[in-house]
């Protein structure tokens, strides 16, 4: 119970690419609609990479759909503008301030917002007509993301019920669905948190500053790091500090914490997390500390 | 040898397969701190003293409330010596869905055998699909030998039913490990003395993966044809795909099927630039000498091998709750091709509980395993199962609601199958 041993290697790497390249080149032979689910996130971004190597040299026809909680860290949301004005990409921004402000969502108690993200990202699916949402989710993060298949078809309401899902059979994925359904499409479900960063080094994937180690203004609550924001904090008796941390996932800044850590570099942050004894998730995500199956009632929900 | 070894586990209920999944998670330093520590309190609040590693794989809340595993998961260890895409499938009542789920990409496949009471009907159930799916290793697993105290006899017992089976589901000397989940001997950690074998890791780390794809001829089923038509690239005209089997190198003649056309290969391009050549597995476009009116939905190969029908001989694993219909509707998808088909009766179902092939009298219900004909409105590129398993599998989608009715097999038979 020491640390994650060995590093895949190359070739298992470049295999990893090939299903991916394969399963988005599905995605874009099969469906009138498709949309990229873009956070901004490393996992996004490598998927956005992977997506313009599926198609190049033509351009990538695909819309980006960011649903943005209004806890996003400022870093994240110009790295995400700069990339999308650079590919010349249609970015749909789903702002979940919007669904509160006219009442179609209400605040939680606890002020997290993360889970308030299904309702808009459902909204939005079905006013752009989206028939397809490439996710850069992976069968590592979670229990509940292990059952997941790579073409997962939804119900008009979102919903994901693991008794009910497709067999998914050799290479030959299966996205028909009714009128009123749509299908998520995960190319990155084989890929572990390792391999998404020695992609992100071999290919230089360009990410979001927070991901590297630097200076922040932090307080502690309930064991995690987190930057003062519009999420509320520090409280009294949170003090701020001044430490050198880095984050591991981006999300909402209510309920993603930062780790502390000296990674300026790609390679220093891929020695970090082999020697790790924290999943990402474990580290940094308090949605996932509320119950034993947190993510899986959150994907019943149609949380992506 | 690939480096990343695709791999199902399979097993009755009962015969620690969770236990053995968790086993290989831990003893590979795969379980982090915190996931460890959440399956044991989720141990202790069950009433367990020490950690139940079934609980770390059996994520879904239905499958913690009834201890039981509801569909297939997905975990990913890695060796010094490889890395493992593991696919986890349930013993329970829908056993050979999931199980044709899991195995249908498998490189290998363990399936778990109590030696208490030593061959079961799953086990011959799941032999038999194994077999059938053309799963390249299979190793039989002997699970609790220390709740035996380790006895070489009682082993020696088990092998040979096991043998049994395999070679009446046509697998050629399969490899059979006893071992114990619960306590890791002889998964990771050596077992005991009498027995001259590998452990089962070790064995999984040194099976040779995938020779035979690299081997066979090429074929690439075309996904998109890629046209940029932009200022940089006003020309530019490639065939996108994933090489199926085999190999192909600029040079090389080509012939799409089922058109017929032919042509040159005067480019490979790879996701990191040009190629040489390129072979099974790598996701490539390739760009021909000719202008050839070719679509998605054909195959390309490197010489006039595979065959295009708009009729052929199949198994079909039946998957859906409501069971086929005579003459039934349905959509073929075979590689990127889709069209629509008829299937006819089932001629005979495959008895899997005694390993025989039976004159069918009704049609095939969930779970069935059963040959019929396929009829088709357009003719597709398809191979015998038997010699390629990456062209010659298909799935049987029904039209309106999209769901996958069966797996497909072309022409295929069960090899050496008792008649």
């Amino acid at each position: 119970m020491t640390t994650v041993t060995a590093l895949p290697t190359d070739s298992a790497l470049r295999e990893l690419e090939a299903e991916a390249i394969e399963i988005i080149r599905e995605v874009v032979a099969e469906f009138d609609r498709p949309a990229l689910l873009f956070s901004g996130g490393k996992d996004s971004a490598v998927l956005l990479h992977l997506a313009r190597k599926a198609v190049w040299p033509a351009p990538l026809g695909i819309t980006l759909l960011h649903v943005d909680t209004g806890h996003n860290l400022q870093e994240v949301l110009d790295f995400r503008d700069a990339l999308v004005a650079d590919g010349g990409h249609r970015l749909v921004v789903a702002e979940v301030e919007q669904w509160l402000a006219d009442g179609r969502l209400a605040e939680r108690p606890d002020g997290t917002r993360n889970p308030l993200q299904t309702v808009p990202l459902l909204d939005t699916i079905v006013e752009q007509k989206f028939d397809a949402l490439l996710g850069g989710a992976r069968r590592d993060e979670d229990r509940a993301r292990a059952k997941e298949r790579i073409f997962s078809v939804r119900d008009a309401f979102g919903g994901w019920d693991p008794r009910r899902q497709r067999p998914e059979l050799w290479n030959i994925y299966n996205g028909r669905h009714a009128p009123g359904e749509h299908t998520r499409v995960f190319p990155i479900s084989n890929w572990t948190e390792l391999d998404v960063w020695r992609y992100i080094a071999a290919e230089d994937v360009a990410l979001p500053s927070i991901y590297y180690a630097h200076d922040r203004d932090v307080f502690e609550r309930a064991g995690m790091l987190l930057t003062p924001g519009p999420w509320g904090g520090p409280k009294p008796g949170e003090a701020l500090q001044r430490l050198r941390v880095r984050y591991r996932t981006v999300g909402d800044g209510s309920c993603t914490g930062a780790v502390l850590s000296t990674a300026t570099t790609v390679d220093e942050v891929i020695e970090e997390i082999s020697v790790s004894r924290i999943t990402e998730r474990g580290a940094t995500r308090a949605d996932d500390r509320l119950s034993e199956a947190a993510m899986e009632d959150r994907k019943r929900e149609g949380y992506f | 040898m690939s480096d990343q070894l695709r791999l199902v586990v399979a097993g009755s209920v009962d015969d620690g397969k969770s236990t053995l999944v968790g086993r290989l998670l831990h003893d590979t330093k795969s379980i982090l701190a915190d996931q460890f520590e959440s399956t044991l309190r989720a141990s202790e609040g069950r009433g367990a003293t020490e950690i139940d590693l079934a609980l770390l794989t059996d994520g879904l809340r239905a499958e913690r409330e009834q201890g039981i595993t509801i569909d297939v998961a997905y975990r990913y260890f890695a060796t010094p010596a490889r890395s493992f895409v593991l696919a986890d499938t349930p013993g329970h009542v829908q056993y050979t869905r999931n199980t044709v789920t899991g195995a249908s990409t498998a490189d290998a496949a363990v399936v778990l055998v109590d030696v208490r009471g030593g061959v079961s009907v799953q086990t011959r159930r799941h032999a038999a699909v194994l077999a059938l799916l053309r799963v390249p290793h299979v190793i039989f697993a002997v699970n609790k030998m220390d709740a035996i105290d380790w006895s070489e006899q009682r082993f020696a017992e088990v092998a040979d039913q096991i043998r049994d089976v395999a070679a009446r589901v046509g697998l050629v000397s399969p490899a059979i490990v006893p071992i114990s989940a619960l306590t890791g001997a002889n998964v990771v950690a050596p077992g005991p003395d009498w027995y001259a074998g590998l452990p089962l890791l070790t064995l999984l780390e040194q099976l040779p993966a995938r020779p035979d794809e690299i081997d066979a001829p090429f074929r690439m089923p075309v996904q998109l044809v890629i046209r940029p038509r932009t200022a940089e690239h006003p020309d530019y005209r490639g065939l996108a795909g994933r090489v199926a089997s085999g190999t192909i190198a600029v040079g090389d003649s080509i012939t799409a099927h089922p058109s017929g056309a032919t042509s040159v290969v005067s480019a490979i391009d790879g996701p990191t630039g040009p190629l040489d050549r390129a072979s099974a597995g790598q996701s490539v476009t390739v760009r021909l000498a000719d202008e050839l009116d070719v679509a998605r939905g054909e195959v390309l190969t490197d010489d006039a091998g595979i065959a295009s029908s708009r009729a052929f001989d199949a198994v079909l694993t039946w998957l859906d709750e409501r069971p086929a219909k005579a003459r039934q509707r349905v959509l073929i998808k075979a590689g990127t091709k889709t069209t629509r088909g008829l299937l006819s009766a089932a001629t005979s179902t495959w008895d899997v509980d005694d390993l025989r092939w039976r004159e069918a009298r009704e049609d095939l219900h969930l779970n069935d395993i059963g040959r019929v004909n396929v009829q088709l409105a357009d003719p597709v590129a398809v191979d015998d199962y038997a010699d390629h398993r990456a062209t010659g599998a298909f799935l049987v989608i029904d039209p309106d609601s999209g769901a996958t009715l069966a797996a497909g097999l072309t022409g295929a038979d069960l090899g050496q199958l008792v008649h």
